[in-house]
């Protein structure tokens, strides 16, 4: 059954954009990640223009964290002190990324840049990810115990001021690197146009060490305030977002995602870091490739924005 | 249905020429089966026909070589971006781009022959029949001009145009049905951009145009996607929030309807 899109400008079949929500809510409720980063690159591939891609994107992305953080919340799975906090550092971040942004357009070479950093960041945290939690299983099959938080673990920001007790990360931190990695989601989210989920997760673990499924939780409350004002600001100033298509994907979203959230919480913390690393990576591969390999066609047309 | 339409448009028209004799030896007459192609959820391209006559005074005789016709449909005009890959220290990068202003975003052009067939290679160059002759004007500096057809970036252009079915050239998409009646079909594809479209109708007979006539259709949005289209552009805040709005709801609704605990 097609259906015509009317910001997009094209007619696509509702099955196939409802089956696409499905499958990326299943994996941002699996993780707690929003899935932009696969979302877009599938809707620029059914001919929807980027821009247009990005800014419908940014509401998928809200309904289904939205349904996911229900879901942690009511299992009392979200730190909701330690997702102000970052939030706080991100939107500074944001402000930073949407200036970077105007500069990289200016010079040309955008499109450059955020395939160069889907590369690299895509590849090196896939890439750790899998290391690490095939360490951890590894570690498991040997008979040796899980390496829990072990007291001698402290890194040098332990050390610095403004400690803040997280009650349920079961976390005692400065808030200065909290800030921090809120700054860095905020300034690559706004870059890249994504959520940051996939980079979040793994740093609250790995620097923060907070408890994985806390993790998937607060990471979904973040992703939800970001997102959710990312639809207005991206409706406001550029007038791009697809409403029907937004519900289309939303719908299909939201049912995946609750279906995610149940498959991701009967799996092991570590099992699910390496599937994700493995979905993080494969991304990142595929980027790579589309970098690297001669594309079929060298020439590409692209209606000049503003037009 | 639509024959007796034709008809009927055909009776009107013949009607309108016997009052107005003609100068010329011939004139050409055409008529569009709309006007204003209305896109809605199940918009999913259509095709216009064309149709009209030929007519001639009773005095002047009939040409041996018969008549041929070209009809140029352009849509609204875009300004669009060409870019080149080429591999700078082994990863393809845009290295080049052309930008092509106020180009047509769509431009058909169907003809009863192929167009340098029609009134010679030369003819066809200078009234910019083919698409290989229409005028896509580049920015080069601060100046704005057409380049060779040769031009690596107007031929890319033209062929991304031509695959997505903006861009048409069909040697046989006009038939006469009589040796004076002809009838095309212009093809619009699902994402046929809306706005104003000018139709141009020329006749050719030995070797030179003889007469053309314009036309016109427009393509609107119309009912919810009319709705949405202009909700989104004149109350964008509002719009925003309803679609924020609607993504927690959809999020609430699901939670609601998946909680087993």
């Amino acid at each position: 059954m097609q259906i015509y899109l009317p910001i997009a400008d094209l007619s696509v079949n509702v099955f196939l954009v409802f089956a696409m929500g499905l499958a990326v809510g299943f994996i941002s409720g699996m993780f707690g990640i929003g899935g932009g980063f696969l979302m877009t690159p599938l809707l620029i591939f059914l001919g929807v223009s980027p821009a247009v891609s990005v800014a419908s994107v940014t509401s998928h992305i809200a309904a289904s964290s939205f349904s996911g953080a229900i879901n942690y919340w009511r299992r009392r799975a979200v730190d909701l002190a330690l997702a102000m906090m970052l939030l706080a550092g991100g939107f500074i971040g944001t402000a930073m990324g949407v200036w970077l942004f105007t500069v990289l357009r200016e010079i040309g070479q955008l499109d450059l840049a955020i395939a160069l950093s889907y590369v690299i960041l895509l590849s090196a945290v896939g890439g750790l990810m899998i290391a690490e939690s095939v360490r951890a299983i590894m570690r498991e099959r040997h008979g040796k115990p899980p390496e829990l938080r072990r007291p001698g673990s402290h890194t040098w920001f332990h050390g610095l001021p403004f400690k803040l007790r997280f009650k349920q990360s079961r976390i005692y931190v400065s808030v200065i690197p909290v800030w921090m990695i809120g700054f860095i989601i905020g300034f690559i989210g706004a870059v890249m146009g994504i959520g940051g989920g996939f980079l979040l997760v793994p740093m609250l673990i790995y620097f923060l060490r907070v408890p994985t499924a806390v993790v998937i939780g607060t990471s979904m409350v973040l992703t939800l305030v970001t997102m959710a004002s990312a639809t207005v600001l991206h409706a406001v100033t550029n007038h791009l977002v697809d409403a029907v298509l937004a519900l289309i994907l939303m719908v299909g979203g939201v049912i995946g995602a609750q279906f995610g959230a149940r498959a991701g919480q009967n799996m092991r913390g570590e099992r699910l870091r390496l599937l994700l690393g493995l979905l993080v990576l494969a991304v990142g591969l595929r980027f790579s490739f589309g970098l690297v390999w001669q594309p079929a066609d060298l020439f590409s047309i692209r209606l000049l924005e503003g037009e | 249905m639509r024959i007796p339409a034709i008809l009927t448009a055909l009776a009107t028209l013949a009607m309108v020429c016997v009052v107005n004799e003609p100068a010329d030896a011939e004139r050409i007459v055409a008529s569009l089966s709309t006007h204003r192609v209305r896109i809605n959820s199940s918009f999913t391209g259509l095709d216009l026909v064309l149709f009209g006559t030929v007519e001639r005074d009773g005095a002047s005789a009939p040409r041996r070589g018969g008549y041929d016709i070209v009809v140029t449909v352009t849509g609204p005009r875009e300004t669009v971006v060409t870019r080149r890959k080429a591999r700078v220290a082994g990863i393809w990068v845009n290295v080049d781009s052309r930008t092509f202003v106020d180009v047509p975003s769509y431009l058909s052009v169907l003809s009863t022959k192929p167009v340098d067939k029609i009134a010679g290679p030369e003819v066809a160059r200078r009234l910019r029949l083919g698409l290989a002759d229409t005028l896509l004007p580049q920015q080069i500096g601060a100046d704005v001009g057409d380049v060779v057809p040769e031009d690596p970036f107007r031929m890319a252009f033209l062929r991304l145009k031509e695959s997505r079915g903006l861009y048409l050239e069909s040697s046989d998409a006009v038939t006469f049905r009589t040796p004076t009646l002809y009838s095309t079909s212009i093809k619009l594809p699902a994402e046929v951009p809306i706005g104003d479209y000018d139709v141009d109708v020329k006749l050719f007979a030995d070797n030179k145009m003889i007469d053309r006539t314009p036309s016109a259709f427009e393509i609107i949005k119309v009912g919810f996607e009319q709705f949405v289209a202009s909700a989104a552009r004149d109350y964008s805040t509002l719009y925003g929030l309803a679609t924020a709005t609607m993504a927690l709801m959809t999020g609430w609704f699901a939670s609601i309807v998946f909680r087993r605990d």
